[in-house]
């Protein structure tokens, strides 16, 4: 931790790690470590051109970005309220260092140490991040159209053939969670939308939680905690 | 020849399965032990016999004495070797069969210690009839046939995912696990072999060398041995492909120490360099094996670019190319474990895009036939051999291999996963760890290599061959019979019943997609980043070579999605036709419930559909029968060169056309009130009508060269209304044969508007289908055929 002690702008990244953290649990256990913030930071003023905020267009200007078929998704995601923690919604135009760290602490992984209820936590909070990128109308649920959306994007780069496979692509995924999330329906029945319950339930199996991480940032926090 | 196969049918006649089965066993063992015992005997007497006997006929004319033409004649040594190997293959797959009747032993013991009991039961017999032992692990037959349908097997069906996402924790473990056990046992026991100068003499003269070579040996985890237990504890697949994918690649090590240490030990001493060109052999090694599989695996993905007219030997270039890829990596002394595993891997995608969904059972089911006889054939000769080997027991150094065997692998295991958890996001828990160290099972590679070894250069080969088998002998066994009930008091994570649904791998792709563009904001080119990039070289370069025609620009969610379709069509079929998608889970949820309502159908315009008079009924069903009958007959005669076609694969592009029709038409029925009174859903998706299209190819496809659709042509309305005529046009233009019969046409209001052609006959025949796939509005059902074949 020595070396640490002496990092520039210290105060303000022990606020930014306990905004990282979850709020219902200890903030030090979860956070993201001194060192990533400083990683990070550098990326944001990189990535900003030494400008306070990020903007969409700052997004666009990176290359490898552009031939990825979720980007805008990805993009949205940046600038979406609701992955703030804060419970808040709608999107933003422009967003600051504190906001960027926030999303980017979706993707930590769990450390060894965690107990079960504290791994819940964290599958909670990634597979809700998962949720707001598909609810692109934050009606707390994805509707056939927005699942429809989302297939379609990710097999945009295939053409004509593309799109109408994606229809009955989705046709079939959504018919899948109704059948596991609902069990029995009268036909004349409609079912409304995956809510956030169902795609728990959906994606049960899927161990999210050893996935979805970007590897650096995996420091073993713990040995960050005080 | 007595075979006395005649009473010995299965079919037993009145025990019970359990005493049946034992006596099967028993019988076959025996059998087996009698048919050696002649065949040795009977060989040099027959044979000779006969060419003496010809030769004097020849020679000597008819001045021989004129012996009585020979009715029935004994000819064993003809065919002593297949009839010997084809045996051999009978009692193995026998025994497999045997040990499944006997389901109380199946589950607590492993197949594999059963095995070897009878392996050394037979070995036994052969003895006790005093005849010599065929040398049945020879090394050349183990290497060369035994071996490689078994990696061919586990390298063709590798979970590619799992195997590379752990590929750093596999390499450290395989490599420097190995060379660690190699180290530690060799040196150890070489230590042991000083302490023990004074008291017995035979270990005296155990040099460095032949002990490190020993512990080279000796440390290797087996392939077979692991597959063998493991397939039967279902464990969690990450623990799983850690131990397997340890034991495969550990190959390459094994070979580089194994001939450093045996080149060597005449010789005496090992130096600095020889230590330096090690490390460089087993680079080349191991690197060269994958270079040689991959470059077989390529050409043989190439191949199956061109068999769409030739499907019959497609599964034939899969087994040849990965066959030939191991021989030539044996040939360069190059590790040919690794050239056949990157061989099936490299070929794999490509291959099956390519080839027929027939030629893809073909190939599944041949590879786990030959690589089951192969690992009962390995279990059983280990057992055999065992009782033949000349044997050489010490009791110093076979405990002594024993113990230090345990305790290196669990000291190797722990301590490099405390290294690796420094470097893993999902870290390996102490259950893991000792599940891992657990898993390190000897088998018969390390008895080969041993056998290998020359008696003249190594004196001490038989007391090597007999610590060899004892630990084989305790880690199959004792190892082997309590890691089942050790999982289940550890608890250890199972895994979990493969259900691969469309959900999790659309989030699969979204989340590579989304996990590669955070890598790219952060700017840090990880792991997702070079996956995506060879993911982007692999569709713009490769697949364009190697795969034929239209797959290859198929993404892959597309694949599966299509792969899955197949399997539940399928599924559709073999459950009886039923109109619901069998699914996973029993619901009643079907498409109506999941698409956005609509208006509902204003019901005056609806039209009771009116009875059929009986005379017409008769003649309806009895051209359909017919109609039927002379498809199935049709198909079934194909010469060896062309099997049926298959119109899934075939014509594929046509398939796409007509799905966009069938899609164009789908928008239109939107607007259309639909007046069928089968009870259908309203709007079926593509899913629906192409999983009853694609669920029985033979009879109802649609392709418009296939003579096999039943066109019955009925207009309830008018038979002769000009209408009919000219709504069926188009399929009529479409197939080149005359229309045979009747067709079946739901009424429509006069007051429609008559739309396109196109959209009409397509959508008719999606009518067709639907009316087809439900018997109808009559309500007797006195077919006694089966409607839908």
């Amino acid at each position: 931790m020595g070396a640490l002690q002496s990092a520039p702008g210290q105060p303000e990244y022990t606020d930014l790690a306990e905004k990282t953290g979850c709020p219902r649990f200890s903030p030090c256990v979860f956070s993201v470590s001194f060192e990533q913030i400083a990683v990070l930071h550098k990326r944001f003023k990189q990535l900003s051109h030494n400008e306070e905020t990020l903007r969409r267009d700052h997004f666009e200007k990176i290359p490898d970005l552009a031939c990825n078929p979720i980007r805008a998704q990805i993009i949205g995601a940046f600038f979406d309220k609701r992955n703030y923690r804060q419970n808040g919604e709608g999107s933003v135009e422009e967003i600051g260092f504190e906001e960027f760290l926030v999303v980017m602490s979706h993707f930590r992984p769990p450390s060894m140490h965690f107990t079960e209820e504290q791994r819940e936590g964290i599958r909670r909070e990634k597979l809700r991040f998962l949720f707001n990128m598909h609810d692109t109308d934050n009606d707390g649920t994805i509707t056939l159209e927005e699942y429809r959306h989302v297939v379609e994007e990710l097999l945009s780069r295939s053409g004509a053939l593309g799109k109408e496979t994606a229809k009955s692509i989705a046709d079939a995924a959504m018919l899948e969670v109704a059948s596991i999330s609902m069990g029995h329906m009268e036909p004349d029945e409609f079912y409304e939308g995956i809510t956030f319950e169902h795609f728990l339930k959906l994606l049960d199996g899927f161990e999210i939680e050893s996935k979805m991480n970007i590897r650096f940032l995996n420091m073993d926090t713990a040995t960050m905690c005080k | 020849m007595p075979t006395g196969s005649g009473w010995l049918s299965p079919a037993g006649s009145g025990r019970s399965l359990p005493g049946r089965g034992l006596l099967l066993l028993t019988v076959l063992v025996l059998l087996e032990g009698t048919v050696f015992r002649l065949g040795a005997a009977s060989t040099p007497d027959v044979s000779g016999h006969d060419t003496k006997d010809h030769h004097k006929a020849t020679a000597i004319g008819h001045n021989s004495t004129k012996k009585a033409f020979p009715v029935l004649d004994l000819d064993y040594g003809h065919i002593q070797t297949p009839f010997e190997i084809s045996l051999w293959v009978l009692l193995a797959s026998l025994m497999k069969l045997g040990f499944h009747l006997i389901p109380r032993l199946s589950g607590i013991v492993p197949e594999s210690c059963l095995l070897i009991v009878v392996g050394l039961l037979v070995g036994g017999l052969i003895k006790i009839a005093g005849e010599k032992v065929p040398p049945v692990l020879d090394s050349r037959l183990f290497f060369l046939c035994l071996l490689p349908p078994i990696i061919l097997d586990a390298g063709y069906f590798l979970p590619i995912r799992p195997f590379m996402e752990n590929l750093g924790t596999i390499l450290i473990f395989a490599v420097v696990g190995t060379l660690w056990n190699a180290f530690f046992i060799g040196g150890l026991l070489y230590a042991v072999c000083q302490i023990q100068t004074g008291n017995s003499s035979e270990l005296n003269g155990l040099g460095l060398l032949p002990c490190l070579l020993f512990g080279s040996i000796i440390s290797a985890v087996d392939p077979v041995a692991v597959l063998a237990v493991f397939e039967e504890i279902h464990i969690n697949e990450l623990l799983h492909i850690l131990v397997f994918g340890e034991s495969l690649l550990n190959d390459a090590v094994t070979v580089v120490l194994y001939h450093l240490f045996e080149e060597y030990s005449g010789v005496g001493t090992v130096t600095v360099m020889d230590g330096f060109l090690g490390i460089i052999s087993f680079l080349v090694v191991a690197l060269g094996g994958v270079l040689v599989g991959a470059i077989y695996g390529i050409l043989a993905a190439f191949t199956s670019r061109f068999t769409s007219h030739t499907r019959v030997i497609e599964p034939l270039f899969v087994f040849v190319y990965s066959y030939i890829a191991y021989l030539s990596a044996e040939m360069f002394h190059l590790s040919g474990i690794m050239a056949l595993i990157a061989c099936g891997a490299v070929m794999r995608p490509y291959v099956e895009a390519n080839i027929s969904h027939k030629s893809h059972t073909t190939i599944k089911y041949f590879l786990k036939m030959w690589s089951s006889v192969s690992e009962t054939l390995i279990f059983i000769f280990l057992g055999v051999a065992t009782v033949d080997g000349p044997h050489f027991w010490n009791w110093t150094f076979v405990t002594v291999t024993v113990i230090l065997c345990l305790v290196a692998r669990v000291i190797g295991v722990v301590g490099l996963t405390y290294i690796i958890n420094k470097f893993r996001i999902v870290k390996l828990t102490t259950k893991d760890q000792f599940i891992i160290a657990y898993g390190g099972l000897r088998g018969a590679i390390a008895f080969s290599l041993g056998f290998l070894l020359k008696e003249d250069h190594f004196p001490e080969r038989n007391m090597f061959l007999t610590a060899i088998i004892t630990v084989i002998f305790f880690t199959v066994f004792v190892q082997g019979m309590t890691i089942k009930p050790l999982v289940e008091l550890l608890a250890v994570k199972k895994k979990q019943e493969a259900k691969r649904s469309i959900n999790e791998e659309i989030h699969t792709q979204f989340l590579d997609h989304l996990l590669t563009g955070i890598e790219d904001i952060c700017g840090h080119y990880g792991h997702h980043h070079w996956k995506d990039k060879l993911n982007r070289f692999n569709k713009k370069y490769v697949k364009k070579c190697l795969i034929a025609g239209e797959r290859s620009k198929e993404p892959q969610l597309i694949a599966f999605y299509h792969k899955m379709e197949m399997k539940q069509a399928i599924q559709l079929v073999e459950s009886g036709g039923g109109v619901k998608m069998p699914s996973a889970m029993p619901s009643t949820v079907s498409m109506q419930n999941i698409q956005p309502k609509k208006l509902p159908p204003p019901k005056t315009v609806e039209r009771a559909l009116p009875q059929l008079p009986k005379g017409r009924e008769e003649e309806i069903r009895k051209i359909l029968r017919s109609n039927l009958q002379r498809t199935r007959q049709r198909l079934h005669s194909y010469n060896r060169h062309t099997l049926v076609a298959d119109p899934y694969e075939d014509g594929f592009d046509k398939f796409i056309l007509k799905k966009q029709k069938i899609i164009e038409l789908e928008n239109k029925i939107k607007e259309m009130n639909n007046y069928l009174t089968v009870p259908a859903a309203p709007t079926d998706s593509p899913t629906m009508s192409r999983a009853r299209l694609a669920s029985d190819p033979q009879a109802f496809s649609v392709k418009p060269d296939s003579d096999s659709v039943p066109i019955i042509q009925v207009d309830l309305a008018s038979p002769q209304s000009p209408d009919t005529v000219n709504v069926m046009d188009e399929f009529r233009r479409a197939d080149q044969e005359e229309n045979q019969g009747l067709m079946m046409r739901c009424p429509r209001g006069p007051s429609e508007p008559k739309k396109s052609e196109d959209t009409e006959g397509a959508r008719d025949q999606q009518k067709l289908m639907r009316c087809l796939s439900d018997p109808g509005p009559s309500a007797d059902e006195d077919e006694d055929e089966p409607f839908l074949p």
